[in-house]
């Protein structure tokens, strides 16, 4: 079972309507026991950071999401991938997780239309069990103002968009963490969750 | 790169898909759930849903449409009409909605957009404009469906917008809706460029080349029609094939 960790930020809707398509077994969760006896976990999230970390502090959550990630199959979605890294600089410095080392920033260059929305293309850099079944010209749909920066080692894809924005971030073991909205991606998308469904299964 | 995106909207009444020409003659022609599942195999890159539905019980039943097509349907979806407060904003985004759409009550209250943005994240607050030209560079705001001018200047709305929080704005020229002689270029070029947040291009669509045209001449990123589509006059994989060729990026 993939428990989807329900903590109060973000549509989890679309991820259960899409998990329920692909026959993926899901619940949503909210408790310390259901998340240590998933098989998976997913943090979705959608939101400002801060406020994202102090609903997970206030619900108890932060200690048992470390241990629990480093022993099963673990995916943040958007935000949720946001909260892997060490801290970011929305509304302030706030630390996150800190699952994957690097900080989250707004974005920012000349010009640049802000959020980061739609579909951008993912170009592959590091192997990724996600994604040994997408191919060089596929596209997944983002919503963000905020990217993370954390060394080429944890990329998996990255795409263009005023510099390298990572898309898909791997800590080489467990942990992944999706910038763009698989559950809207398509078939893309589908086939995102169905390879991190298959670790498990 | 980015890639522009096609948005297909339908507008629904009753649970029911219809499409008004100049909000008129409105017909019955099917059912928004498949609709929307046909465009999408299109490769449509979001769905619009327009609610026109007056009563409370058909309220309802549009939601219940929204519910089922999020169940089946794995790209971005925006709802519109109907929705006049947060709560109103809770329930559809909770029906499945990824983003809502606001338009004459985010004129008359400006203050939901902020309100918006605050509790469900600026991603998922689009702002609809109709607006008219009334002078050389110089357009108005409407609201309920362009019936009513506000008198309030287009480029101080987008502005106000925003600063509000808005993630999105789809602009609508009612001089161009319903004409299908190609979007308003230069009042999508003066709101482009007075804004830093994404530009959704609607009304004029009726050639294939109107939507290369408006991603060639402004910072749209993104082209919304809905008769075309719905009347299949183009498909949404028609549209996408000709900007490819011209060289506009799309997926």
């Amino acid at each position: 079972m993939i428990a989807i960790i329900d903590y109060g930020a973000g549509n989890i809707f679309s991820l259960k309507n899409a998990l329920d398509f692909l026959e993926l077994p899901c619940e949503l969760v909210s408790d310390e026991k259901s998340i240590r006896s998933a098989d998976a976990l997913i943090l979705p999230g959608v939101g400002a950071f801060p406020a994202a970390m102090e609903m997970l502090r206030s619900r108890g959550l932060v200690d048992v999401i470390r241990d629990e990630a480093a022993k099963k199959p673990f995916l943040g979605i958007c935000l949720g991938m946001q909260l892997l890294f060490d801290k970011s600089y929305e509304f302030g410095e706030c630390d996150g997780l800190g699952l994957i080392s690097g900080e989250v920033r707004k974005m920012d260059a000349p010009g640049l239309i802000i959020p980061h929305m739609g579909w951008n293309k993912l170009e592959k850099l590091n192997d990724c069990p996600l994604l040994e079944n997408i191919g060089m010209e596929e596209y997944v749909y983002f919503v963000h103002s905020y990217k993370a920066h954390c060394g080429d080692e944890n990329i998996a894809a990255f795409c263009e968009y005023g510099g390298r924005v990572p898309a898909l971030v791997y800590d080489g073991k467990t942990v992944f963490g999706a910038q763009f909205h698989p559950e809207k991606s398509g078939e893309t998308g589908l086939k995102i969750l169905s390879s991190f469904g298959g670790l498990i299964w | 790169m980015l890639a522009k995106r096609i948005i297909p909207c339908l507008d629904v009444r009753d649970g029911k898909v219809v499409k008004g020409v100049n909000f008129q003659g409105v017909r019955d022609v099917g059912d928004p759930v498949e609709c929307a599942a046909e465009y999408t195999r299109q490769r449509a890159d979001e769905i619009v849903f327009y609610d026109i539905t007056a009563s409370y019980e058909g309220r309802g039943v549009f939601l219940d449409v929204v519910r089922k097509t999020a169940k089946k349907v794995f790209v971005p979806l925006t709802v519109g009409g109907g929705i006049k407060t947060v709560d109103d904003i809770r329930e559809t985004l909770r029906a499945g909605a990824d983003k809502v759409s606001v338009n004459s009550q985010a004129v008359k209250n400006p203050r939901l957009i902020k309100e918006g943005a605050d509790i469900f994240g600026s991603q998922c607050i689009c702002v609809g404009i109709d607006a008219k030209k009334i002078g050389e560079n110089k357009w108005t705001v409407y609201i309920n469906g362009g019936r009513v001018d506000m008198g309030l200047d287009l480029i101080d709305w987008v502005h106000q917008i925003e600063q509000l929080g808005a993630g999105e704005i789809c602009l609508n020229s009612i001089d161009a809706d319903g004409t299908k002689e190609g979007f308003d270029i230069p009042m999508l070029k003066a709101v482009c460029d007075n804004c830093n947040i994404p530009v959704i291009a609607s009304g004029g669509a009726g050639k294939i080349n109107d939507f290369a045209e408006v991603f060639e001449k402004t910072g749209a990123t993104a082209a919304l029609a809905a008769s075309l589509f719905h009347f299949r006059e183009l498909t949404v994989g028609d549209v996408k094939e000709y900007c490819r060729n011209r060289g506009v990026i799309v997926r």
